[in-house]
């Protein structure tokens, strides 16, 4: 009975007893959920020109903030970090072009990933050597991004706001929506979708695989820093970064490894869900901590019984 | 009746040209199967120009050496008067040769209108930039070409399901759209890879009138794969027969229908 109570019925008295608690704990994870699907949509975008799962995306966050940071530590004015960081990001895009995609091109997707693997070891290896393995402190003042803080007083409580949070909100915001503007409206955008769909067509109508996979992989590289900036502000730049990449899993799996809406109502999802769980049950009934499974354990829920994902394209097979 | 070997009117008043494509010898193998040996023929400007043989006679590998899918190993293309040095498959077709399938590729996720957009892409220059701020060069250019692709979903009659996923169509309705991808590149030299194939009676002719009509048109250069003969026989001007890889006849279709090497290696031989 006490076990069911607290499973059915407290979280759900706790909730309606104290709405400005419930808003902080949303806010909280709406935050964490617009980073998971940033990475996310960094997976999709790849996978969806090109069919490779690109295990690297997450060392590409670490790397991507690593270098900025270095680069800052260097002597290297801020803003023009950010930049140099960015033209690294596209060298990077067209290194893996060169090296890695051109000579696999009609491998089977297998040896792709194992490649992407590669891609991450090497990525790891080369962030240190070049920038050392202690842990740094993201440059947010030097960047001009706010860290105060703004209480709202609602709902018979305080909410409070971190404005590094409201700014990751809000540039997520924007990349995202430009992001998708670009897929739609441009020759660039339409020929990345087409190539997801079929390359000999693709190539058929004067589609350039090498030109679009560096453009696919330097956006790839573009949220990387920005998720870089945003998760590295909250919990420093080190190489266990790179976890929070393969929080973007769960995600795929709920949104389907094809859909950009996908990644990222799945990411908000997850975020969201995952702090609720933690505050309302993991920490009551299990004893806490159950952020660092939760997104999988409801990743595997769903594919129970959608095995395309929530937004995937629906398996239709021909008998 | 062979045809003249200088510009010529057809006898419906077409005008044909001077040769847009040659192939000089060419000869492709993968491995140790010789898929084509030593083939030579020539295509010409306004000509629907149809190649035939039996099942494995090589084709549909005529079709990707043309246009840049494969590499022969010997013999050269000549394309608009010179040789054509190997090239990767986009950028023959930023030369301007368009091409279908034979089992249809096209970008399934995607609406008609996009599809028949995609085939713009060559004539769209706006660069990465450009599009990125979208307002003046890129707009314009968008505007533009979304009219062009207007006219050849008018063209070929699908208008209807402009906005429809490509992969709800049936299976001549997709055919139908390939061709209108191909088409909207206004391509120089338009490759037909068995624009007919599984498709019944009625899909067939209007196919046909398409393809026609096309070359009427626009006076585009078509060279086409065909299985069904009586196909064949009534669209083209000029007819390459293949068989085990190499050429075996070559001419209007009256002369290659009455050729006996023709006759018994594809059409049989007839009974007495």
């Amino acid at each position: 009975m006490e076990l069911l109570n607290k499973i059915f019925i407290a979280p759900f008295v706790d909730m309606v007893a104290a709405p400005d608690f419930l808003m902080q704990v949303l806010w909280e994870g709406l935050v964490s959920g617009v980073l998971y699907s940033l990475i996310a949509l960094g997976f999709v975008l790849i996978y969806r020109s090109s069919r490779i799962f690109n295990f690297a995306q997450g060392i590409m966050v670490v790397f991507a903030a690593l270098t900025l940071v270095g680069l800052h530590e260097m002597g290297v004015p801020a803003w023009l970090s950010v930049f140099l960081t960015l033209a690294v990001m596209f060298g990077l895009a067209v290194s893996v072009e060169r090296i890695v995609l051109r000579p696999l091109v009609g491998q089977p997707d297998i040896i792709l990933f194992m490649a992407t693997i590669g891609i991450t070891l090497f990525l790891i290896g080369l962030g240190e050597i070049i920038f050392g393995g202690e842990n740094k402190q993201m440059i947010t003042k030097e960047l001009g991004i706010p860290t105060g803080s703004t209480d709202f007083d609602i709902l018979g409580g305080y909410v409070s706001f971190q404005h590094i949070d409201i700014t990751a909100v809000a540039v997520a915001g924007l990349l995202v929506t430009s992001l998708l503007l670009f897929l739609n409206k441009t020759r660039m955008g339409r020929a990345i979708r087409a190539l997801g769909d079929d390359h000999q067509a693709a190539l058929s109508v004067g589609i350039s695989l090498q030109t679009i996979w560096i453009l696919v992989w330097f956006i790839a590289g573009i949220i990387a820093l920005v998720t870089g900036i945003a998760w590295g502000s909250r919990a420093g730049v080190s190489f266990a970064l790179e976890v929070i990449a393969y929080k973007a899993l769960p995600v795929l799996m709920l949104g389907g490894l094809e859909s950009i809406q996908g990644a990222i109502i799945g990411g908000l999802m997850i975020g969201m869900l995952e702090k609720m769980f933690e505050i309302y049950w993991g920490q009551p009934i299990l004893g806490g901590n159950t952020e660092s499974w939760f997104a999988y354990m409801l990743a595997l829920v769903v594919l129970l019984f959608r095995p395309q994902g929530l937004f995937g394209e629906k398996i239709i097979e021909r008998v | 009746m062979s045809v003249p070997a200088g510009p010529y009117l057809t006898e419906d008043g077409r005008q044909i040209g001077d040769v847009l494509m040659e192939m000089k010898n060419i000869t492709l193998k993968f491995g140790g199967v010789v898929a084509i040996k030593d083939i030579s023929f020539d295509i010409r400007e306004g000509e629907i120009r149809a190649i035939i043989g039996p099942n494995g006679a090589g084709k549909s590998s005529m079709l990707n050496v043309i246009s840049g899918f494969y590499h022969p190993q010997e013999g050269e293309v000549w394309y608009k008067g010179s040789v054509r040095p190997a090239m990767k498959p986009f950028e023959v077709a930023r030369q301007g040769v368009g091409r279908t399938f034979q089992n249809i590729a096209l970008f399934e996720g995607m609406t008609v209108l996009d599809n028949v957009m995609t085939g713009r892409l060559t004539h769209m220059h706006a660069s990465v930039w450009d599009q990125a701020i979208w307002w003046g060069k890129a707009e314009r250019e968008e505007v533009f070409n979304r009219d062009q692709v207007e006219k050849v979903i008018d063209f070929l009659e699908i208008q209807a399901i402009r906005k429809t996923p490509v992969g709800r169509l049936p299976y001549g309705l997709k055919k139908r759209v390939e061709l209108a991808r191909a088409l909207a590149a206004e391509p120089s030299l338009l490759l037909l890879d068995e624009p007919m194939a599984g498709m019944n009676v009625e899909e067939k002719e209007d196919m046909s009138r398409f393809i026609l009509d096309v070359n009427d048109e626009f006076g585009t250069t078509i060279a086409l794969i065909e299985h069904d003969m009586g196909v064949v026989m009534d669209l083209s001007d000029r007819v390459v027969v293949m068989d085990y890889g190499k050429k075996i006849g070559d001419g209007t279709p009256d002369e290659v229908r009455n050729d006996q090497a023709v006759i018994d290696a594809y059409l049989g031989v007839p009974h007495e």
